[in-house]
């Protein structure tokens, strides 16, 4: 479904991302570990068309996507959301994900000027069921900055889901949370791939990424280093080298 | 308001009230959409020159004549946002300043036919069927008409989709964008739009005076309708109204000071700067609430919601 071939990323000098070729398949939870500066936010930021790459292609369902824009992109089905907790701050949690729902809801501005009701029911009714299904409801009303960190980055997935992606690709989805918070956002990720969503997800908390992936690939210095599923991968030795450096032996 | 009341001089401050206006509340539709241009006065007078022109040489009817104006203003607004599409801030600021610039002195340097420094005069009166419609009177009642209108048609794109997916650009124009939102196509629609306005606005303008003035379309008129958003305030749609009502009504009171006012002008920008930064705008809390208790005025709608102060840092 989403492949990656011989693609590299160079900032000047530095390869950001060096030769990778990576295929999800259609229903996979994947999951994109590695070090920090291991490449991991740019391969997304190069997949959603937020950066060209500097050699390579990104296929989506075959087609290459790497010269779309970040909208292209999303309109066909791919749509990420970020580390830092990107939501509209200033609108309610309602309205965040009605934001979300434009995509799937056309209309015209001389319809909006004229008749706005229709469609606004439709795209109310819908983010309300978004936000029941992630667990948002009671906090429909509030203002999206007033909220927790971890109910922030949930309505980030919300927002995302309101697009109805084919693939999501969440990026550090549980930064920043307690345990609490981390195990909701498992079940609500594990609900949206249950309902036919391919996820890909980059994420440094082990257990969280163990407990939810059917595959794991892992990234060091812009490169793949492993790939496999969760057991295999984790207990790889380069994998293990790369997080934890090797044993000097001081003589 | 009953301009029989209020004599005939200050009928004319009110049509130059209504046509501020426009230009204020449309040059806010740009800014919403987080694009704060410096060429908004030169597509008023790209609509003003453009109405005069096809009612002076071609003799075209009004009801003619202003809708094209719109358009001319659109089109022109969009040759100068097309290059602009992935220019932000204060670049985009000065880029914006300098095509419109480019446009306003082809006005000012062609004697054939915009009439250069010095102008057009002449523009015919305002005839729509059998009416004619240029005297002060009737004429404040035709742009009252038309202001409320295309101030009505403002507040419905304010709070439609569409002036939502706007503000959404303004506060996180990446994260619109990886929701699928084609960012640059809807800054280009708000300026475009935007535009039409103004450029009625321009249109109305030449009209009334049955004159253009170069000067009316430079930079010092662009200043002050910067000020009458920034002090109004951008959150709501009030704001810019209130501004202009309120700016408009002082600097009369004050006119025996002369050349005093533009000092009036900026002791009230510093002066709400510092008090309410937020703008004019702040006003409309107090006053909606006590006015939504009135039944009838429900449709106000709720105390907006605020963000909690400590919060704030995340």
């Amino acid at each position: 479904m989403l492949k990656v071939s011989g693609l590299s990323k160079y900032f000047g000098g530095v390869a950001a991302i060096d030769n990778l070729d990576l295929e999800v398949e259609k229903g996979d939870i994947r999951g994109i570990i590695g070090p920090n500066g291991a490449g991991k936010t740019t391969l997304f930021n190069v997949v959603c068309g937020v950066y060209r790459p500097s050699q390579g292609n990104v296929f989506l369902h075959g087609e290459p996507i790497s010269k779309l824009s970040s909208s292209e992109v999303a309109r066909r089905g791919l749509v990420r959301t970020f580390q830092r907790n990107a939501v509209f701050h200033d609108f309610t949690v309602l309205d965040n994900v009605i934001v979300g729902r434009h995509l799937r809801a056309k209309r015209s501005l001389l319809g909006e000027i004229f008749n706005p009701r229709a469609g606004a029911r439709e795209d109310r009714q819908c983010a309300l069921e978004i936000l029941e299904w992630v667990g948002l409801s009671a906090q429909q009303d509030e203002l999206a900055a007033n909220l927790a960190h971890g109910f922030q980055r949930v309505l980030g997935v919300a927002v995302a889901l309101a697009t109805e992606p084919e693939i999501l690709m969440l990026d550090e989805p549980v930064a920043g949370m307690n345990d609490t918070e981390t195990a909701n956002m498992c079940e609500v990720i594990g609900n949206i791939h249950a309902h036919g969503v391919t996820i890909l997800l980059v994420e440094h908390d082990m257990k969280t990424v163990a407990g939810l992936c059917r595959n794991i690939t892992v990234l060091d210095f812009g490169k793949k280093i492993a790939e496999g599923a969760p057991q295999e991968v984790l207990n790889n030795h380069a994998v293990i080298e790369a997080y934890l450096g090797t044993e000097d032996i001081v003589a | 308001m009953l301009p029989f009341t209020v004599g005939l001089y200050n009928t004319e401050i009110l049509i130059l009230l209504l046509i501020n206006l426009i230009m204020a509340q449309s040059y806010r539709l740009v800014t919403t959409a987080g694009d704060w241009s410096s060429s908004h006065v030169v597509l008023m007078g790209a609509g003003a020159y453009t109405a005069a022109l096809l009612a002076k040489l071609l003799g075209w009817p009004f009801l003619i004549t202003v809708p094209l104006a719109g358009v001319v203003a659109a089109l022109c607004g969009l040759l100068i946002i097309l290059p602009l599409l992935r220019t932000l801030g204060f670049g985009f600021f000065i880029a914006t300043f300098a095509l419109a610039e480019a446009i306003r002195l082809i006005w000012v340097k062609f004697h054939y036919p915009f009439g250069g420094a010095r102008g057009m005069i002449g523009i015919p009166g305002v005839e729509i069927g059998p009416w004619d419609l240029s005297e002060m009177i009737p004429n404040y009642f035709l742009i009252l008409t038309i202001t409320v209108l295309l101030l009505w048609i403002m507040y419905r794109i304010d709070r439609s989709r569409i002036g939502k997916i706007l503000k959404a650009i303004q506060l996180d124009a990446q994260l619109t964008e990886s929701i699928g939102i084609n960012v640059p196509y809807y800054r280009a629609l708000a300026f475009a739009t935007a535009n039409f306005f103004a450029g009625i606005a321009g249109a109305l303008l030449a009209y009334h005076q049955g004159a253009i003035d170069p000067k009316s379309f430079a930079a010092v008129p662009m200043l002050y309708l910067i000020i009458y958003v920034v002090v109004g305030g951008v959150r709501t749609y009030w704001g810019a109204i209130i501004c202009v009502i309120v700016m408009t009504w002082i600097l009369e009171m004050t006119r025996q000071l002369g050349p005093w006012r533009p000092f009036i002008a900026g002791a009230i920008v510093i002066f709400v700067l510092v008090v309410m930064p937020g703008g004019l705008e702040i006003l409309i809390t107090p006053i909606a609430r006590g006015l939504r208790k009135v039944p009838g005025l429900g449709w106000l709608g709720a105390e907006p919601r605020r963000r909690d102060p400590v919060q704030n840092e995340r």
